[in-house]
Parts: C-alpha cells; sequence; structure tokens
C-alpha cells in the first residue's frame, strides 16, 4: 500500500512543486512589472514577434477551421432542415471556443516554443548571468515583457481568427453549398451576443498567460546545455497545450 | 579589497567551495588557478553574488555582499564588470549593442555620447568597424575582445574574467593577457582572473591563488607559487597527470 501512495504520490509532489515555482515565477514577474524602468521598446520587439509574426499561421488556421466547421455542421443540420443555422453554429464556435484555442495552440507551437528556446540559450550560455553582472534583472527584462506580449496579443490574434473563420464559413456555406447569405448572417447577429465574444477575448488573454509565463518558465531554468533546450522547448510546448486546454474547461465552466 | 570568509557551497550533495577563505588586493591582478571542474567559475560567481554561498561572507570594500537585498545588490554590482567564459554577448544584439547596452541601461547620455563611448571602448580592445555586426560573425578571440569592451563600458572599479584564454589559439591567447594587462594598468581596476593556463597565469599575474578541492591551498606572487613546495601545486604548474609526488 505505501508502495503504492509512493508511486503514485511522487509525480503527484513533483507536480505541484513545479506549479509552485511557475506561480513564483508568475508572482515575481508582476512585482518587477510594476516597477521602473519600463522598456517599452523590448515590449513592442515581443509584441510584434507574438503578434505580427504569428499572423499568417493563426490567419491560416482559422480560415480552415471556419471552412471545415461550416462543411460538418451543413452535413449534420442538413438531416432535420437546419442548415440556416450553419453561420450562427460556426460564429458562436469560433467566437467561443475554436478562435481562442486554436490560435493559442498555434502561437504555442510557434512563440511559446521560441520563448523556451531563446531564453534555454541564454541561460546555458550564461547571457542570463550577463543580465545580472550588469545590474539588470533578467526577469524584468526578459520574462515581463513576453508575458505582456502574449496577454495583450493573443486577444487580437483571436479578434483576427475569429472573423477570418466567420468569413471561411461563409464562403463554404454562401458559395459552395448555396445557403442563403442573408439568412447566414442574419442567424449570426441573433446568435451571437457581445458577451460570446468578449468571454472567447477573456480566454485568449488567460492563454496567452499561460503560453508565455510555461516558455519562459522552462527557458529561464534550463539546465543541460543543448539537449537541455530541446528538453525545455519541447517541454514548454506540450504543457502549455495542456494547460491551455484544461483551463479552457475550467474558463468555460465559469464563463458561459 | 575583497575578502571571502568561510566560503561553502554544495550543490546536490556535493561540495565544491569548503570553508574556503581568499583575499583579493585592490589594484592588482589576482590569478585563480584549478583543476577543470573544480569550482573556479563558482567561486568567481560568488565574488560578483550571480549564486550565494550556503554559508559564509563576501566582503568586498568593507559591504557584506551575501547580506544585500536585490536592489542593493544591482547597484553593488554596477561597480563590477565581468567577462564570461563564452563572453556571453546577446544573440540578438549587434556588436554596438551589446556593448551601449549597459551605457543604455544606467547612464542618461545621449545616443552620439554612447556611439562614440562604444566606439572608445572597442577601439580599446582593439577593434575597429564592427559594430554593425552580429556577435554570430565575430572569432572566439573577437568575442572575447567584445565581452570585455562591455564588460569595460561603465568603468568598474573591479573586473572579472573567467577562462579568458580558454578555448583561443596561443597568439590570441597572449593578446588577451595582453589586453588584460593593459586594461589593469590604464584603468588601476581590481581584476580577478580564473585560469587553468600557467603560462598566461605567470605572465599577467601580481598574485595567485590555487583552488583545490574546495579550498586556497597556495597563495602568493607567481614567484612564490613556482618555489611551492605543496605537491600538487608543483603537479599543477609542471602540467603532469597522476598522483603528485
Amino acid at each position: 500500500m505505501i508502495r503504492i501512495l509512493e508511486f503514485t504520490g511522487r509525480p503527484v509532489i513533483l507536480i505541484i512543486e513545479e506549479f509552485g515555482k511557475v506561480l513564483l515565477l508568475f508572482l515575481s514577474a508582476v512585482s518587477w512589472a510594476i516597477r521602473p524602468p519600463f522598456r517599452f521598446s523590448v515590449l513592442f520587439k515581443q509584441m510584434e514577434f507574438v503578434g505580427v509574426h504569428s499572423l499568417t499561421v493563426v490567419a491560416i488556421t482559422g480560415i480552415f477551421t471556419g471552412m471545415v466547421l461550416a462543411l460538418q455542421t451543413y452535413y449534420g443540420f442538413r438531416l432535420f432542415g437546419g442548415e440556416s443555422l450553419v453561420g450562427a453554429t460556426v460564429a458562436l464556435s469560433m467566437t467561443r471556443e475554436l478562435g481562442p484555442v486554436i490560435t493559442s495552440l498555434m502561437v504555442t507551437g510557434r512563440a511559446g516554443s521560441a520563448m523556451a528556446a531563446e531564453l534555454g540559450t541564454m541561460r546555458v550560455t550564461e547571457q542570463i548571468d550577463a543580465l545580472y553582472s550588469m545590474s539588470v534583472n533578467p526577469i524584468q527584462f526578459l520574462v515581463v515583457p513576453r508575458i505582456i506580449a502574449g496577454i495583450i496579443m493573443l486577444p487580437v490574434l483571436t479578434v483576427i481568427s475569429d472573423f477570418i473563420g466567420v468569413a471561411g464559413g461563409y464562403f463554404v456555406g454562401v458559395k459552395l453549398l448555396k445557403i442563403n447569405s442573408g439568412i447566414f448572417m442574419a442567424r449570426i447577429i441573433e446568435f451571437v451576443e457581445f458577451q460570446d465574444i468578449f468571454n472567447g477575448l477573456v480566454k485568449s488573454a488567460c492563454f496567452g498567460l499561460i503560453l508565455a509565463l510555461v516558455g519562459c518558465y522552462k527557458g529561464f531554468f534550463t539546465t543541460g546545455g543543448a539537449e537541455g533546450v530541446g528538453k525545455a522547448t519541447t517541454q514548454a510546448v506540450v504543457i502549455s497545450s495542456v494547460a491551455i486546454l484544461i483551463s479552457d474547461y475550467f474558463l468555460t465552466a465559469v464563463m458561459f | 579589497m575583497i575578502k571571502l570568509e568561510q566560503i561553502c557551497k554544495s550543490f546536490n550533495g556535493q561540495t565544491v567551495l569548503d570553508h574556503l577563505d581568499l583575499k583579493i588586493q585592490p589594484e592588482k591582478i589576482t590569478v585563480i588557478i584549478g583543476e577543470s571542474g573544480g569550482g573556479k567559475s563558482v567561486l568567481i560567481k560568488h565574488i560578483i553574488a550571480l549564486i550565494k554561498p550556503d554559508s559564509g561572507r563576501i566582503i568586498v570594500d568593507g559591504t557584506d555582499i551575501t547580506k544585500l537585498n536585490d536592489k542593493r545588490l544591482n547597484e553593488f554590482r554596477k561597480n563590477f564588470g565581468m567577462l564570461f567564459q563564452e563572453a556571453a554577448l546577446f544573440d540578438s544584439m549587434t556588436v554596438g549593442e551589446n556593448v551601449a547596452f549597459p551605457l543604455i541601461e544606467h547612464t542618461r547620455l545621449s545616443p552620439k555620447k554612447i556611439e562614440d563611448t562604444v566606439r572608445e571602448k572597442l577601439l580599446q580592445v582593439g577593434l575597429k568597424n564592427v559594430m554593425q555586426k552580429m556577435p554570430s560573425e565575430l572569432s572566439g578571440g573577437m568575442r572575447k575582445r567584445v565581452g570585455l569592451a562591455r564588460a569595460l563600458a561603465l568603468d568598474p572599479k573591479i573586473i572579472l574574467f573567467d577562462e579568458p584564454t580558454t578555448g583561443l589559439d596561443p597568439i590570441m591567447c597572449d593578446a588577451i593577457d595582453r589586453l588584460i594587462v593593459e586594461t589593469q594598468e590604464r584603468t588601476r581596476s581590481t581584476c580577478v582572473v580564473i585560469s587553468h593556463d600557467i603560462e598566461s597565469t605567470f605572465k599577467i599575474a601580481h598574485q595567485v591563488a590555487m583552488l583545490y578541492k574546495g579550498r586556497i591551498i597556495a597563495m602568493g606572487t607567481p614567484d612564490d607559487i613556482k618555489k611551492s613546495d605543496n605537491p600538487k601545486v608543483k603537479q599543477f604548474i609542471e602540467g603532469k597527470a597522476g598522483a603528485p609526488g
């Protein structure tokens, strides 16, 4: 019995320990975020990296998600004559769920992994120590701008993904499957409320925080040279993705 | 004066520094020699408080830096410049931006004045027309020179060198050695150099300390060290493998 408890308890303790360290990094980042100097140029550079450079991948995934959603719902709804609801279904799915989640997963793969790799490389090549030696706090210089960029840019990207996704759905529904354009749009206006869009954006801001925090945490505390950087990068993507999906459930349960 | 008193440090149960005592004279070049993996880098990182000791005191100009909070430590570190083993230049910045970094962070100089200072610091380390280059475009020796220019940017009182000649060819080693001596003579700074290069050590040092099994086992002028009876010191300076005779 004790062996079973030991066997199951050890990973639980490790997870709690890891979670505690992430939380400590977050609290430290918050305390450094409100202290001068405020390095806006570093922040804008990160916003460009997280936001602008992710536009293409977010647009492509957004449009195809909207398109496939329209296709699937059309085939399902046609069975009971509900084709007119395709537009509303696509819009609700995109704004509430798929826009924030797919965008966050894409940005995790692109920017979260890059954060872990960049900070990890800086750690193993002593660049983080160099910052300390030059009286610059690396959490303030490296972690804070990345977290703020994640929180600000994910909602922006999500809005774009939502819009492009609905446009993709419109294209498939109206142009390919010949649903009446007026009905398609009318149903969207009828069913989608501002709260749906807003809650989706709140979710995406939370996901932005998660992916940036996990990416920075894994990179900042990398050990073990090039192999360690590789591991940190992989772990950052896996942990962020899982954390986004788990938190998505709880955020949805609370918000909708 | 830098004084390390009874410094102990372990990692995962393995003792690296064991009640280490060391006094570093001001305005001199002190070289700390010892085997690879013997804790020399750990020791130098204690001096600039990048690593905190498990116990013991590190006193720099009368201040025990182990007792300082983060804010005061940040202020205190402005007295230091450090050249890291692989230079630790920021990959994402040009050479000019690397050297300008401490000036931008800690001074209110105009961009023009910063550019002039960067150019001057690069000239001091023998580099011209490299400001726009990325660190990845530089050779090992050039990277170290840029690292030194960055370390000198704020005219620090104490300069730490972590194995400055490791991985360089003999000519470049000699160039870096000359640079260390010239820099110390020009700035009258306190220099602490970590090295396992005996030839280089005797060329530049005013004072040599040997680290062995977490303690300083010999300390003195290069001549004192050359004449040392300590078998471990003799073995090290003669570069002989196996147990000391």
